[in-house]
């Protein structure tokens, strides 16, 4: 079976999901490019959207509308030939229009596992529950003639494991994309032994042609990304819990946060970044991850108490963000959750005392939009380090400590295995999570 | 002609532009203009005839009978004579030769001319489907998605064919770093608050086919604008209605209006002939030489364009038009400043309001009205001529002006 014939029937589960609906996006603009060649006009392609929540299947049909609309758009110069063919398309919005009605109509969206019987490639993005994707696997193949190829865009369980539990006989890899598919350039490809020949090429020839970086796992729970940032979430618990005993807790929260962003010149702070994955997402991926890490404790009991107070970060429909750690207006972070008091507390009450708690920010640390503009941005982190080095002030001593965790984390990923480099670390620091800079580098020692 | 008035030109590279928000229609910036000109003119009542120069307000706006907004500008103006002219992009040229011609009728001593264009309503690449009405629509098919730009870079792909592309590409740079500098110091052009150190390196970023044109970049091509223009026509009585000093006023001493075959293909891609026979028209009713001219204003709707508008003119000799920028003879300290307010490029091209915004700008520099962007008028070359033009070379109105005192 070709590229072509693999892509001529492809199911997307949990198509509604803020991962499904990027992949499905994604796979249905692939599709849609072999569509329209001319050696490929008599055939038949089709992707199914299927998802359990029938009321969410409107909304993402005009989500996948409105995203089409935007790559046609920006690929009108390349369609107008495309389309040359076509004596009534005249007008860009003629070719816009007849593009999107052509992407559309390949799409069927549906809530019954039973469209991906027929289906040669699934894409399964439902939550992080190895249960429910062993069922759904097992019933896809013991139902579907075609022996189908699955790639899981799981972040946390190991691909070996569902192959074996399944029954899939070797045909499932791991394409993790990271939120959202549409923008971020990243996918961790996590293959096993076991995989059929053409299994990978065909991955790494699908990721390349959706203009993604690819970088390869092996398959250990968490992989690179997660493998990663659970473990540099836990040193923040375990930093902001080890703060506690000289400020409350929440006050903690916070100067962990702001040494995270402002003195690591990350995107955002790691409790905005837990807020932003979800709150009951970290935490259930360490649940998953915790049982395959002999030797280590994949596990915080704030997240849990968190969980239990029904905090749980995340997103709204619209993408704005719920409150988690933090609570935010216009997107912006105002307060800190105060566990004992059950609580957000806003953070003008408190933050000029923390700042000067953690000292002055030295002016080689730039804000992390400037650095990662900049040509050298290695070279200009270095220098925001080697002035943590001199100052004595806590924040820069914190933001040492907290770089060379990271470090660690990083190196250990490649000393035990889950990556083959640290370059590839770096590389999934640097894509995935919009890092200025990897973890693994030497100006942090 | 006296009494001009230019809209800031609104559009990306201004402070004031945000395309997420609402923003103002044809209304606004017709009446900001028409209004500034009639009270330079002693208010509508001085007023026997108004035109509109517009091209596309029935797509960007959805919106017709341009000629009905003049009472909108001023109820002084109800019930007087008003129209709406088209000639594409010379549509601002084509209002002032419909009022010229009044005045030179005797039909009116004073007509108010305007320009107005309001392009932002849409994505760039569905105006470029709109302004594609500039030329033939049996060859939109054919044609590139941004088809304007598709027909200069082909102009400037046989170009650099004739003269080499190497330093074809550099005049063009330069003739983007004269633009943007010269709009640097008029606070109406959308780009002056361009702060680019190297100009002429960016104008050579290299073309990007895939998602461009084969041979233009971004910044050989003019703006998405949206603003308006005015001035006032008048005859000598006019002037004297309006009470308005002679030395206010520019003389129209030369005019030249020329349309060629809309569904011909170009007989040599380097070569605008009918600028060329316009402004040998104009000039040649002026009764002067290209070498009399103190400045001009050409329509560099690609920079291409204005390079060989240099050779159409007579400025240049044949295949020299990239030399003769290349040695700085277009620069505002140059032999012959060209577009001293940016011209489509730096300023802006409010694609209607174009050519009355030429007129504007000649007007201001022949009077002394110009501010920072004021050049020097030598007196033994008080004149100064227009281009105005229409789809690709398809029509053009070319205006020599005096200085009067």
């Amino acid at each position: 079976m070709d590229y072509t014939e693999r892509l001529s029937n492809v199911t997307v589960l949990g198509a509604a999901g803020k991962m499904g609906s990027g992949i499905l996006l994604l796979t249905s603009l692939e599709i849609a490019d072999l569509m329209l060649k001319p050696e490929n006009k008599d055939r038949h392609f089709v992707v199914n959207a299927v998802d359990v929540t029938s009321g969410a299947l409107p909304g993402l049909m005009n989500y996948i509308r409105g995203q089409v609309l935007k790559a046609a758009e920006k690929k009108v110069v390349m369609l107008r030939k495309v389309y040359a063919g076509r004596k009534d398309l005249i007008e860009n919005s003629d070719i816009i229009e007849a593009y999107i009605n052509d992407v559309m109509n390949l799409i069927r969206p549906g809530t019954r596992i039973e469209a991906a019987y027929d289906s040669t490639l699934v894409f399964e993005a439902v939550s992080e529950n190895a249960a429910l994707k062993t069922k759904l696997f097992r019933q896809i193949n013991e139902n579907n003639p075609h022996k189908p190829w699955i790639f899981t865009n799981t972040s946390s369980v190991p691909i070996g494991g569902l192959d074996k539990d399944a029954g899939l006989e070797g045909r499932i890899l791991g394409f993790h994309f990271y939120n959202p598919p549409a923008i971020q350039k990243l996918v961790e490809l996590i293959t096993i032994g076991t995989n059929p020949e053409g299994m990978k090429e065909f991955a790494l020839q699908l990721a390349k042609n959706m203009r993604k970086v690819v970088v390869p796992s092996n398959d250990i729970a968490g992989f690179i990304g997660n493998g990663h940032f659970m473990r540099d979430a836990l040193y923040a618990l375990g930093e902001a819990g080890r703060l506690s005993a000289e400020m409350p807790m929440h006050e903690a929260i916070y100067a962990v946060n702001r040494v995270s962003q402002d003195y690591l010149m990350r995107p955002m702070g790691i409790f905005q970044l837990i807020d932003y994955v979800g709150v009951d997402v970290v935490r259930f991926i360490m649940n998953v991850m915790n049982p395959h890490m002999p030797g280590e404790n994949l596990h915080s009991p704030v997240l849990d108490e968190l969980f239990d107070k029904g905090i749980k970060g995340g997103q709204y429909s619209d993408g704005s963000q719920k409150d988690g750690f933090l609570k935010y207006e216009k997107g912006r972070p105002v307060a800190v959750y105060s566990i004992e008091k059950g609580e957000y507390t806003a953070a003008e009450g408190f933050a000029a005392k923390a700042d000067a708690w953690l000292g002055s920010l030295p002016a080689t640390a730039m804000p992390w939009k400037n650095l990662v503009k900049a040509a050298d941005k290695d070279a200009m982190a270095a220098l925001a380090f080697a002035d943590y080095k001199k100052s004595g002030d806590k924040g820069a001593l914190l933001a040492l400590a907290y770089a060379r965790r990271s470090r660690e984390i990083g190196a250990k990923l490649v000393s035990d295995g889950v990556a083959h480099s640290a370059a590839d670390v770096n590389t999934v620091l640097l894509t995935g999570f919009f890092h200025a800079y990897g973890p693994v580098n030497d100006f942090v020692l | 002609m006296i009494a001009g008035y230019n809209t800031i030109s609104m559009g990306t590279g201004r402070k004031e532009f945000n395309p997420k928000k609402e923003r103002p229609g044809l209304e606004h910036y017709m009446k900001e203009a028409g209004q500034a000109t009639l009270a330079q003119i002693g208010g509508a009542g001085n007023v026997d005839e108004g035109v509109v120069g517009n091209f596309m307000a029935s797509r960007f706006n959805k919106q017709a009978h341009l000629g009905a907004f003049m009472a909108m500008v001023d109820p002084g103006l109800r019930y007087k004579p008003s129209l709406r002219v088209e000639g594409a992009c010379a549509s601002g040229g084509l209002a002032l030769v419909s009022g010229i011609k009044s005045v030179l009728s005797g039909s009116a001593e004073v007509v108010l001319a305007m320009g107005v264009e309001v392009q932002n309503t849409v994505k760039a690449i569905y105006g470029a489907d709109i302004l594609a009405g500039a030329g033939w629509f049996p060859r939109r098919k054919d044609g590139h998605a941004y088809f304007f730009p598709g027909q200069f870079s082909d102009r400037a792909g046989a170009y650099y064919e004739k003269i080499g592309r190497e330093k074809a590409r550099k005049a063009m740079a330069r003739w983007y770093r004269n633009a943007i500098e010269n709009a640097r110091l008029c606070p109406t052009a959308q780009e002056f608050e361009n702060k680019t150190a190297d100009l002429e390196a960016q104008g050579l970023m290299e073309p990007n086919p895939k998602s461009f044109t084969d041979h233009l970049n971004v910044f050989d091509c003019s703006k998405v604008s949206d603003g308006a223009s005015t001035i006032a026509i008048v005859s000598e009585e006019g002037l004297k209605r309006c009470g308005v000093a002679l030395k206010d006023a520019v003389e129209v001493v030369g005019v030249g209006h020329a349309a060629d075959d809309i569904t011909a293909l170009p007989e040599d891609l380097t070569r605008l002939n009918t600028i060329a026979f316009a402004a040998k028209e104009a000039m040649k009713s002026a009764g002067i030489t290209v070498d009399q001219l103190a400045t001009v204003e050409t329509h560099d709707c690609f920079s291409i364009a204005g390079i060989l508008g240099m050779e159409a003119i007579g400025l240049a000799a044949e295949g020299k038009g990239a030399d003769f920028v290349l040695e700085g003879n277009t620069a505002r300290d140059g032999k012959i400043p060209v577009n001293t307010t940016g011209g489509l490029i730096g300023w802006g091209h409010p694609t209607g309001a174009t050519g009355v915004h030429q007129a504007v700008t000649i007007w201001e520099q022949l009077t002394g009205k110009a501010g920072a962007a004021q050049i020097t008028i030598p007196a033994d070359r008080p004149y100064g001529l227009t281009v105005n033009m229409g789809g690709d070379d398809r029509t053009v109105v070319a205006i020599v002006f005096k200085k009067t005192v």
